[in-house]
This record gives structure tokens, sequence and C-alpha cells, in this order.
């Protein structure tokens, strides 16, 4: 166990190292970044002074090599927009961010397991269909789209809801939801598979010629092994989630790290924006390492491989 | 099991439909997509109250066609749609046969390169790219090309594992085949129907994103007229017209949907061929 923790580790390690490196350079060899800070009006004198002031001048290893070393002691530079040490920037927005995945997470997978269940115990009839053409559906709908068009009916028409900002907790309602519609059809075709395969098995025959109820065979014997992979899946989808709130944040306005980013990336804030694609991948890399432990911990055959 | 071969059939023919308008969009557009006429802005579409027949789906603020630039929308979505997941679909093939086949460290490099791509913040990187490049078509493909390709990987990776130890590859090798001729006739077409669903899903994916990086305006450049830039340009005015938004919104909707659909059933299909 410790061999396979200590290996998955060093992959974690390995892929952030690599991320980060390949998103340095993508930010540092895709053009003139003293250009495009001085902006379009800017002489050739004025990008000279910008390069110099940046430390852009230096070889990009070098770059690369500082900005790394500063990272792992908590500094991630200063914002060219704000005038502020990112990190402080970050630290503010980051709850944001999280407090709206989670709360998606949470909403998708209150509609998506119960849904898969019953999806998966009426394998074929017209409530299973229903529910899998709900979640094609779902995998269609653009979420900016989704989200105006919510503003416009619970915001406007109805007026229940706030339509930006977080002043109170119901700010987070609409987003949250949005957010959810992008993990229910995954979380919930994997429900069902997982049910389907759970309820065909010949523990839940034995069950079953025990004279177990059939609601206690669905919730203690099938759930419990159909649960696995969408508790593994949930944490990968909650990485996804969290780099995709970008587009929420941005149309409900919500002050998050991917508002920051939009942002940013619109005003060529750069040192902002490596550090809000660095802290999404670590996430992500995070979550997925929980992900792979958790299997392991919970299915011992994971860990001989 | 007749309702599957109808949504099926639906998806194909949503499909088939937005890609003939596409292909025939000078034909089919009533106006000049891009002409602009200030005495008609933001007239309603025709089913509604002061709409007319000469703009059936209305006009957007700076008095263009809304149906024309519809037609002309199809254009992109479907050329992102398709370019993308050439792009997209020759790397991720590539690495995936290449891995599954040789396993080993190739293989490890190549989990490696899939692991790293999905850690990558995809809208956040696609953002930033177009950012500072300058918006244009060509970048928008290329950068949804380069990043679109882990599913590709997956899905042809493990198919290769499955055909790799099968008889007729032992056949061709022992025939003494080259191994580009092993990869290409012998691998490559047997595994191409599952290839063919991943397809679908990353074009719809692809057509998505485009439709999400034009809304956020680091997509293709104005006046181009993408569904999801339409949607951006529609939206200071949703509050007072919402078909605005409506109109951009459910045409895009639909054909993703139609996508999905058709990808759907190819996978039934191959499931049924299977058993």
């Amino acid at each position: 166990m410790l061999i396979f923790v200590f290996r998955r580790a060093v992959l974690a390690l390995l892929v952030c190292l690599t991320v980060l490196v390949v998103s340095f350079a993508l930010t540092r060899l895709s053009g003139d970044l003293a250009a495009s800070i001085a902006g379009p009006n800017a002489t050739a004198d004025d990008v000279a002074i910008i390069r110099k002031n940046y430390g852009l001048d230096r070889p990009l290893t070098q770059q690369f090599v500082d900005w790394a070393a500063a990272a792992a002691s908590g500094d991630l530079g200063r914002s060219y927009l704000y005038h502020a040490p990112v990190s402080g920037l970050i630290r503010v927005r980051l709850p944001v961010t999280l407090t709206l995945g989670l709360s998606g997470l949470a909403i998708a997978l209150v509609v998506a397991i119960p849904l898969g269940i019953l999806a998966a115990m009426r394998e074929g009839s017209a409530a299973d269909r229903a529910i899998m053409l709900v979640a094609l559906l779902g995998q269609a709908m653009p979420s900016f789209w989704l989200s105006l068009t919510l503003i416009i009916w619970f915001g406007l028409n109805l007026q229940w809801l706030p339509i930006s900002g977080i002043e109170s907790w119901q700010g987070y309602i609409l987003p949250a939801t949005v957010l959810a519609f992008s993990a229910i059809p995954a979380l919930m075709r994997l429900t069902r598979a997982g049910m389907v395969d759970a309820l065909s098995a010949d523990y839940i025959r034995t069950a079953r010629a025990k004279g177990l109820s059939r609601s206690k065979i669905v919730l203690k014997h099938a759930l419990r092994n159909a649960a696995m992979p969408v508790v593994s899946i949930a944490a990968v989808q909650l990485g996804f989630m969290l780099g995709g709130s970008i587009v929420i944040e941005t149309v409900f306005a919500l002050p998050g790290i991917g508002y920051l980013a939009w942002e940013s990336i619109s005003k060529n804030d750069f040192p902002v924006v490596q550090a809000v694609v660095m802290i999404l991948a670590l996430l992500y890399i995070g979550l997925t390492l929980l992900a792979d432990l958790m299997n392991a911990v919970l299915d011992p055959r994971l860990r001989a491989s | 099991m007749k309702l599957r071969h109808l949504a099926t059939a639906l998806g194909g023919v949503i499909v088939a439909f937005v890609l003939l308008v596409g292909i025939f969009a000078p034909l089919l557009a009533p106006h000049d997509p891009f002409a602009q006429d200030l005495m008609r802005r933001m007239v309603p579409p025709e089913w509604m109250e002061g709409g007319s027949t000469a703009n059936w789906l209305g006009t957007d603020q700076l008095g263009r066609d809304y149906l024309s630039r519809l037609i002309y929308g199809a254009r992109i979505s479907m050329l992102i749609g398709i370019l993308t997941v050439v792009t997209s679909g020759t790397i991720g093939i590539t690495l995936g046969v290449l891995g599954g086949f040789f396993g080993g460290r190739v293989d490890d490099v190549v989990m490696f390169a899939i692991t790293c791509r999905l850690s990558i913040p995809l809208i956040l990187v696609a953002l930033t790219v177009v950012a500072l490049l300058g918006s244009s078509l060509t970048l928008v493909i290329l950068t949804l090309g380069l990043l679109l390709w882990d599913r590709f990987a997956v899905v042809a990776r493990t198919t290769t594992m499955q055909v790799r130890n099968l008889d007729y590859i032992a056949a061709a090798r022992a025939a003494g085949a080259s191994l580009a001729h092993i990869l290409l006739r012998e691998v490559l077409p047997n595994i191409l129907s599952h290839l063919l669903v991943v397809a679908t899903l990353e074009m719809a994916l692809a057509i998505l994103l485009e439709a999400t990086l034009s809304f956020l305006g680091l997509g293709v450049p104005s006046p181009l007229p993408s569904w999801g830039l339409m949607i951006a340009e529609g939206k200071d005015y949703m509050f007072f017209s919402p078909w605005v938004i409506m109109v951009p919104g459910v045409t895009l909707f639909v054909l993703v949907m139609g996508i999905n659909l058709l990808g759907d059933g190819l996978r039934d299909l191959l499931r049924a061929e299977r058993v």
C-alpha cells in the first residue's frame, strides 16, 4: 500500500511539473509579453522599459526557475493590474470558487444518484429511457446559455433569485445549479451502469434468495458496490467543474478565481493567469490522486497493479 | 427498440441538415449576413408583435438579418467541429495506437501525456492562447484541436490493446507485413468504429467550446456570425428582447443534441454487433 501511495504521489508531482512548464511556455512563447502589456500605442522604448522592469529580458528557463522557486514558497508574484501580490488576490477569491464547485457537486449528486438508481432498477422501461434522455439533453446544453436563460426566468420574470454577485447565499443558487447540470449526465450514467452491473451480480441473487426486501437489497448491497466508481468520479468531476466555473463566474459576476482569470486574460495580467492555471491544475491533480487512493482503500485488488 | 432508431435517425437528420445549410449558406440566406441597416434594429421575429416577413427571425442590434447570420453561423460551427476533430483525432489516435500496440515504456509515456493533458484547465488555457495570439477562426480550430485529443487517445489505446494479440495481426506479421502496414491496415480499420463514436462526442464538445470562447469574447472575431458570439452580442438586450439569445441558443442546443443522438446510436449499434 505504501509503495502504491508513493508511486502515485511521484507521478502526480511529475504531472504537476509538466503542466506548469507547458503553461508557462505557452504564455511566454506565443508572443511578446512586454508588447502586449504595453498596449498598441506604446513606443519601442516603453516596451523595452517594461521588459526590463518585469524581468522579461532574462532567459526563459531562468524566468521559469525563478517563478517556480518563488511559487513554492507561496510568492506568486505581483499583479500588473491590481499592483498587489497575486497570492492575496487568490486567497480572497478561492473560497468563492470552492463554495460554488462544492455546492454544484452536491446538487449534482443529489439529483444524479437517485435518478441513476431508478433508471437501473427499471432498466429498459419508459422511465429509464426518459432519464437517459434528460442526461442527453443536459449534455447538449451550453452552460453560458443556460445561465442567461435562468437569469431571465428566475431573476427577471419571477424575481425569485439574485442574478449576479453573492451579497447573500441565494446568489449561489443559480450558478451552482448551472454547474451541477454539467456534471449530472456523467454521474447519472455511471450510477446507472454501476447499479445495472451490481444488480445482476451473484450476491444480489443470494440476498434475494434469503428473502431480503427489495429496498434493502438495492440500498444495502447493490448501492455500496455501485457507489465506489461514482465517489471517485465525483472527485475528478469536481476538478473539471472548478475549471469550468470560469464561464459561470463570468456570467453571474461571482468574484471567484475564474472571474479573476477571465479579467486578467483580457487585461494581459499574466502573473495572475499563470497562478490560476497552477491552482486549478493542482486542485485537479490533488483530486484525482485522492480518487485513486480512495479506490485503492476500497478495492484491495487495485493496489496490486 | 424503435424509439432508439428514431432518435438516431433524428440525430442524423439534424446533423445532415445543418451541414447542408452550412455548405449552401450563400444560396439559402435571404440577406447579406454582414449588411447593417441602422434604421431596422432589433426587429423581432415574424411571429412576434412588430415582426415582418422581411426578416423572418428579426434583426440584431446593428440591423443585420438574424436568419442570414444564423445560416452562416452553421458554417462556422460545422467547420470548427469537423476540423477540430480531424486535428485532435490525428494526434490522439496516433498516440493511443502507439501506446496500445507497443505497451511498456511507450505506453507509459502516452499515459503520462494523457494525464498531463487532463490536468490542464481547458477553457482557461484556450482563452489565454487566443488572447495572446489574437482571435481568428484558424487559431480557435488549432487550439481546440491541440487540446481535445485525450479521449481519442484513451479509446484508441484500449481498443488497440484488445486487437493487438488477435490472430489476424499475428497472421499479418507472419506474412512479413511491415509495421506501418500492420498499424494502418490491420489495427486502424478494426478500431475505427469505436473512434467514430469518440469523434461525435468531441465534435459536439468542440462546437460547444467554440461558442463558449466566442461568448467570452475570445473566440472567432466579430463580425463573423458565430452562434456563441451572437449570444454574447445579444446579451445586453436580452432583458427586453429575450429572443436575441433564444434563437442562436436553441439552434446551438439542437445541433449539439443531434450530434450526441447520432453518437449514442452508433454506440448502441456497435454494442449490438459485438453481442
